[in-house]
């Protein structure tokens, strides 16, 4: 496979990622405003802080409001992590690894943009953002069945699922780098309906309402919630569970290639050192620290991964 | 209706049916228009679905156009194709002499056939290519030659495309749709398969890589990159013949070889399906501009360590100066008449004929010598008279850099619209693959049709749609 090719999938993916993401923490955002319970532009400062882009829209916004927030992180073109720049750039990498992909694949990744095209194309009237963000999620979700059912086991789909996981862990670990406060066992006002709303926004910026529920039960507490987002092996979306899946993906290219590449003990290393605790040990070593310092680890085995196979000169 | 002006491949010129189109007919006669009108629709769908667009030059990066499509197809007997199948054989087999020859003794020059200014103040000759031997002596792997019908037997070879003729996914593309949205028509219609073409071009290819590289070849499509007109054209055929798409970007010289960066290192590549043009094919022999390139390839390929399809330096034989010439060509290296006949042509660049076309200018087409696409050309009947005015001082300014030809009837090939059936003027770009084993010519091909009434421009870039192109077996 050409690195490029492997550079175009990782990116590919990465940005069908991107864009699930970033639509369930607007929708988050949007739960959070209409049940008026917190301040809410306070609460869109941390969905733009969560999604990396606060820096870029205070540039071009002199104040915070609702319309301006979503309409960034969903449809501007100046942004070049909305959904739309990030669908548009995802289906510009499919282009590239057009010959890496099945057909269904890619069928399903050129209709996302067109539909993406279509919706986001216009200001987004608020009656109607629920019916988008759920279409731009189901598109980008039969992009992944599509590959999932269609595309070999090989090293393609490696460095398609790579992609995925990195972003996803990302994700996962900027929402508690930018909410960790909430989470502290030390803030005095414990379990009021403030603390509840903070902690659901958590889940639910994650999907994981349902799946906590499963596991935990309907009360919620910090601990079990970053033990749930950090450790938890079953839950797909938890700092562990993405970072077990890039440790398989990278384990069978090096199987498959028949080398084993520094990246495999980044890897190797972030799964070791910090995921293999139990969370009263992450409390104790400081929860803010340490995200920090996962995100640090997470960017270093993107860098190394993208040197160990040659994704460009 | 009574007689035509154009021949029409459905109708004749007198109003019966033509045998090639009675089975399609019948079919048609009883079909729902309404029905007929949402297959077009769906087509269309499917085409925008799968992204068989092209970038329009000159227009925002991100547009993407559709070529529209036409579902009536355009359906040529087995024997019509036959008999233009061998003139094409023997305009291939001319052309690829005649590259040889102007890269290696010029005979056809010392001989006085073609002038020899003709090629020394030629921007399509490649000094870099003399004494060059192609691997296997196949200087255009892949060429497209551009056909227009006048009458029942009467076929003109308007331009041969020997550099990298392009359009061919369309004719694998126009035909899979056709089948997925009438089937019926092909139990009906005997028609001859086109889906072979991806697996002939590998075969081809593989067939002509350099001496040393073993049973298994490994072959590539180069491309310019995404945002090139054909980039969906040039991802279609790597992806059908399963091997890499390439930008120069991908490649570098490793070991005297042409290389590719996968991601286990770089791997030799034996045969390159370039879609880059000459001038930007390697920055250290060309132009050191380009970006597109790989430096040194020239060298590697002279020293026949990779094959180059089409070759370099292949444009001087279908130059359209050189064009008014190939009759001469396809007798000098044939030893035969030419089966297929070239439009009458003048070179204005000679004093004579640029007094006849100055005064006919009203009557002609005139065509830049180097252009395509159909820019910069007049088409004298439907200019205005400022158009022709400042076509004139054009051709008064550079006489050389144009030729002129009659407006030729061209054939129509009706469309379907709102109101039905509707005759349109088109063209042919049969698909030819050269390789030392042969020639292979798949039957059928890209048919052009200019979708405004009258018009005879079916350039896409111009407005033109395309249909799928049935040749039956009879």
């Amino acid at each position: 496979m050409l690195g490029k090719t492997a550079n175009g999938l990782y990116w590919m993916f990465r940005y069908l990622e991107r864009a699930e993401n970033t639509s369930r923490l607007v929708e988050t955002g949007e739960w959070i405003a209409l049940t008026r319970m917190g301040a809410t532009d306070a609460e869109w400062r941390s969905v733009l802080q969560t999604a990396g882009s606060v820096e870029a829209f205070d540039a071009l916004h002199e104040a915070t409001t609702k319309d301006a927030a979503i309409d960034w992180l969903l449809r501007s073109k100046d942004n070049p992590s909305s959904v739309l720049s990030v669908i548009c750039a995802a289906r510009q990498n499919a282009r590239l690894v057009r010959t890496a992909l099945t057909h269904e694949v890619w069928e399903a990744t050129n209709s996302a943009f067109m539909e993406a095209k279509q919706l986001l194309g216009r200001k987004i009237p608020e009656r109607d953002l629920p019916e988008v963000l759920g279409k731009i999620r189901q598109k980008t979700a039969l992009v992944r069945g599509a590959t999932h059912g269609t595309m070999l086991r090989n090293d393609i789909y490696d460095f398609a699922r790579i992609g995925t996981f990195l972003e996803r862990a990302d994700n996962t670990a900027r929402i508690l780098d930018v909410k960790y406060y909430v989470l502290l066992p030390s803030v005095m006002s414990v379990g009021s309906s403030i603390d509840n709303i903070q902690w659901e926004t958590i889940l639910r910026s994650v999907s994981a309402r349902g799946g906590f529920r499963m596991s935990y039960g309907s009360m919620l507490n910090p601990r079990d919630i970053a033990q749930f987002l950090i450790l938890d092996k079953r839950m797909p979306r938890s700092l562990g569970f993405c970072v077990g899946k890039i440790r398989d993906n990278l384990g069978y290219l090096a199987a498959d290639y028949g080398e084993e590449p520094p990246s495999c003990e980044v890897v190797t290393r972030i799964a070791d050192e910090f995921l293999s605790q139990d969370i009263e040990a992450i409390f104790r070593y400081g929860l803010h620290e340490f995200i920090q310092r996962v995100l640090g680890h997470l960017h270093a085995l993107g860098a190394q991964i993208e040197i160990d196979y040659r994704f460009s000169e | 209706m009574s007689e035509h002006a154009h021949f029409d491949e459905m109708w004749g010129r007198d109003n019966v049916l033509r045998r090639p189109y009675q089975n399609f007919h019948s079919w048609f006669d009883v079909e729902d228009p309404k029905r007929l009108r949402n297959k077009q629709r769906e087509a269309e769908e499917l085409f925008r679905l799968t992204g068989i667009t092209f970038n329009v030059y000159g227009r925002a990066e991100a547009e993407e156009r559709l070529i529209p499509f036409d579902i009536i197809p355009r359906i040529i007997s087995g024997q019509e194709w036959q008999k233009l199948c061998r003139g094409i054989e023997q305009r291939v087999r001319a052309i690829n002499a005649f590259l040889h020859d102007i890269y290696h003794g010029q005979e056809i020059l010392k001989s006085g056939r073609v002038p020899v200014d003709m090629i020394a103040n030629n921007e399509a000759f490649l000094p870099q290519m003399m004494g060059v031997d192609p691997p296997g002596g196949v200087y255009t792997h892949i060429v497209g030659i551009d056909l227009v019908r006048t009458g029942d037997d009467q076929f003109y070879v308007l331009e041969d495309n020997a550099r990298t003729p392009s359009g061919v996914s369309y004719m694998l593309e126009n035909r899979e749709t056709m089948l997925r949205m009438f089937p019926e028509l092909f139990s009906q219609n005997r028609v001859q398969p086109v889906q072979d073409y991806s697996r002939d071009l590998f075969r081809s290819l593989a067939a002509s890589a350099p001496m040393g590289a073993g049973p298994n070849p490994t072959v590539a499509v180069l491309t310019p990159g995404i945002y090139n007109s054909a980039y969906y054209e040039h991802a279609y055929l790597a992806d059908q013949m399963g091997v890499e798409l390439v930008e120069g970007h991908d490649l570098r010289i490793v070991d005297g070889r042409v290389a590719m960066r996968t991601t286990r290192g770089y791997a030799p590549i034996d045969v390159l399906y370039r879609r880059v043009d000459d001038d930007f094919l390697d920055p250290l022999n060309f132009n050191p501009e380009s970006q597109l390139g790989i430096p040194g390839i020239m060298d590697v390929y002279r020293a026949g360590g990779i094959t180059i399809a089409n070759a370099p330096g292949t444009g001087i034989a279908d130059d359209k100066a050189i064009y008014s010439y190939m009759p001469e060509i396809v007798e000098f290296y044939t030893g035969e008449r030419p089966l297929l006949e070239n439009v009458p042509t003048w070179r204005c660049s000679d004093k004579e004929s640029l007094a006849y076309v100055l005064d006919n200018l009203a009557d002609l087409v005139v065509k830049e010598v180097h252009g395509s696409g159909g820019y910069g050309m007049l088409i004298g009947p439907a200019a205005s008279k400022k158009e022709l005015a400042e076509f004139r001082a054009k051709l008064e300014a550079r006489p050389g850099n144009y030729i002129a030809q009659p407006t030729l009837s061209l054939s129509t090939v009706p469309i379907f619209g709102r109101k039905g059936l509707s005759p349109r003027h088109v063209d042919l770009r049969p698909y030819v693959l050269v390789s030392p084993n042969g020639i292979k010519i798949t039957p059928g091909g890209l048919t052009r049709v200019a979708l405004k009434k009258g018009s005879l421009v079916v350039n896409s870039s111009q407005g033109g749609g395309t249909k799928d192109t049935w040749v039956l077996e009879d």
